[in-house]
């Protein structure tokens, strides 16, 4: 049977991995090809990579390293950040990455997902969904630019609409989570696990090995995303697929 | 040499990489007289099988890859390529296949027999269970995981074409051939060390058959 994913998070500033320790035997922790190798060889199901640079040059720049990781990593990888175009897309996708990430842009233009995945297949279009609690809608908002600014979109109708125009995967992640290092929000991933059919990964607010264990206990996600509890160590990719294993959930 | 046929549709990108690294030399066309020079051929393809199917007419490769085959030459579907060897798809209600192995693709249904709903594609990494542990693509190959992305899966009454299963809710196909015409449903260049051996196998298959006929 399918198994769980552990997807570490890299996030890339101007061709340079940002947040990034130096792990040992890693002579360069700020490059995107030495680090995603390393977390290949942790066992890492598949990585994503979040361009956050502010310039064209670093966009540019985005495409090297994307081409430069495809040469040399046999795992999956997702890019998303600064996506907005067809022509975006058909570029990060011909140097190498397997699925682009739309955010912001999906938000804004809808058929922007419709036309991505009539032209390279719901297969390699993933929406990245942010998602914040919200007393007045009783439900989680969808919120856009890294988080700044709020939307009209309830998660579940978000979900929905992304999934009805193509969209093959959700990547989910909870603002009020995010960063809080007590676990996934459960209750936002398995809403939106139940609404839609594709795969959903659950991202933001992993801080332990139990919380993965956790989210794969009480939700029906199919992958779980992390950042900074990889970079920074406190945990690794091989011993959360450890505890996995010990706690009875399928991993590779 | 390796081929890789060019039709427009495949991430022919990953699969020349992985050649690379393996240092098996390789090229890409959709020029069937610059193919025929190759000693093997990779068929990739991700999407639509109707689409694809309808490429390889538009661009004389269906002929080609038909001869190909049946001169007994090593021919390495992947993915939708794999799919694209067997009868048809049910897609666009019927598209006939290359027909070089009995089976049908059929979209996963979605919901099992007592009803429970399960998600469609089947993305991930899945476990093989080796059917023909000795055969020539499996040589010191791993009974481990490999990375899936298919909503279209293959049905066969005919055991002997099955190298290799996987369970997704149903049987799922995951190595196949009869002959040198092989597949593999999921992507041996995004399947780590298992999928590299794979391709390192079938570089050794070509190598082995060489450009003769058998």
């Amino acid at each position: 049977m399918i198994t769980k994913r552990i997807i570490p998070c890299l996030d890339v500033k101007e061709g340079r991995v940002v947040k990034g320790v130096q792990f040992v035997g890693l002579r360069d922790a700020g490059d995107p090809v030495e680090l995603s190798s390393f977390y290949d060889g942790q066992g890492a199901d598949e990585l994503v990579f979040l361009d956050i640079s502010a310039s064209h040059e670093g966009r540019k720049t985005m495409v090297d390293v994307v081409r430069e990781v495809a040469g040399t990593l046999a795992i999956p990888f997702t890019v998303g950040g600064g996506i907005n175009t067809l022509d975006d897309m058909r570029t990060i996708l011909r140097a190498g990455a397997d699925k682009v990430s739309l955010n912001t842009a999906a938000v804004k233009r809808p058929e922007l997902i419709s036309e991505g995945a009539d032209y390279f297949g719901s297969q390699c279009m993933v929406t990245a969904i942010d998602a914040k609690f919200d007393e007045e809608l009783h439900s989680w908002r969808i919120y856009t630019h890294g988080g700044r600014t709020p939307t009209e979109w309830e998660v579940t109708d978000w979900a929905k609409e992304v999934v009805e125009r193509g969209s093959g995967e959700i990547l989910l992640t909870s603002m009020d989570q995010d960063g809080a290092k007590d676990g996934f929000d459960l209750s936002l991933t398995e809403t939106v696990n139940n609404a839609v059919s594709v795969p959903v990964i659950a991202s933001g607010g992993a801080g332990a090995k139990e919380h993965f264990s956790e989210v794969f206990s009480e939700t029906n996600a199919d992958a779980a995303l992390a950042a900074s509890i990889f970079h920074y160590k406190e945990t690794s990719v091989e011993e959360v697929k450890k505890h996995l294993r010990e706690e009875g959930v399928r991993v590779r | 040499m390796i081929g890789i046929i060019d039709y427009g549709m495949g991430n022919l990108h990953s699969v020349s990489k992985a050649l690379e690294r393996l240092g098996l030399p390789y090229f890409l066309s959709e020029d069937t007289d610059e193919l025929a020079k190759a000693d093997g051929l990779i068929l990739p393809g991700v999407g639509s099988f109707h689409d694809a199917m309808n490429l390889l007419k538009e661009k004389g490769q269906e002929d080609f890859i038909k001869k190909w085959a049946a001169d007994g030459r090593p021919l390495l579907g992947i993915c939708l390529g794999m799919q694209l060897l067997f009868d048809g798809s049910e897609e666009n209600k019927h598209t006939q296949g290359l027909g070089f192995l009995p089976g049908y693709a059929k979209h996963f249904p979605g919901i099992t027999e007592d009803g429970t709903a399960y998600k469609v594609p089947h993305m991930g990494w899945n476990k093989l269970t080796f059917k023909q542990p000795q055969h020539d693509l499996l040589k010191d190959v791993e009974e481990g995981h490999v990375y899936f992305v298919h909503s279209y899966v293959i049905q066969t009454e005919d055991e002997d074409v099955l190298v290799a299963d996987s369970d997704y809710y149903e049987n799922v196909p995951a190595v196949v051939g009869r002959g040198r015409v092989l597949g593999t449903q999921f992507h041996p260049e995004k399947s780590s060390t298992i999928g590299m051996k794979i391709l390192e196998n079938f570089g050794r298959i070509v190598a082995e058959g060489g450009n003769t006929y058998e």
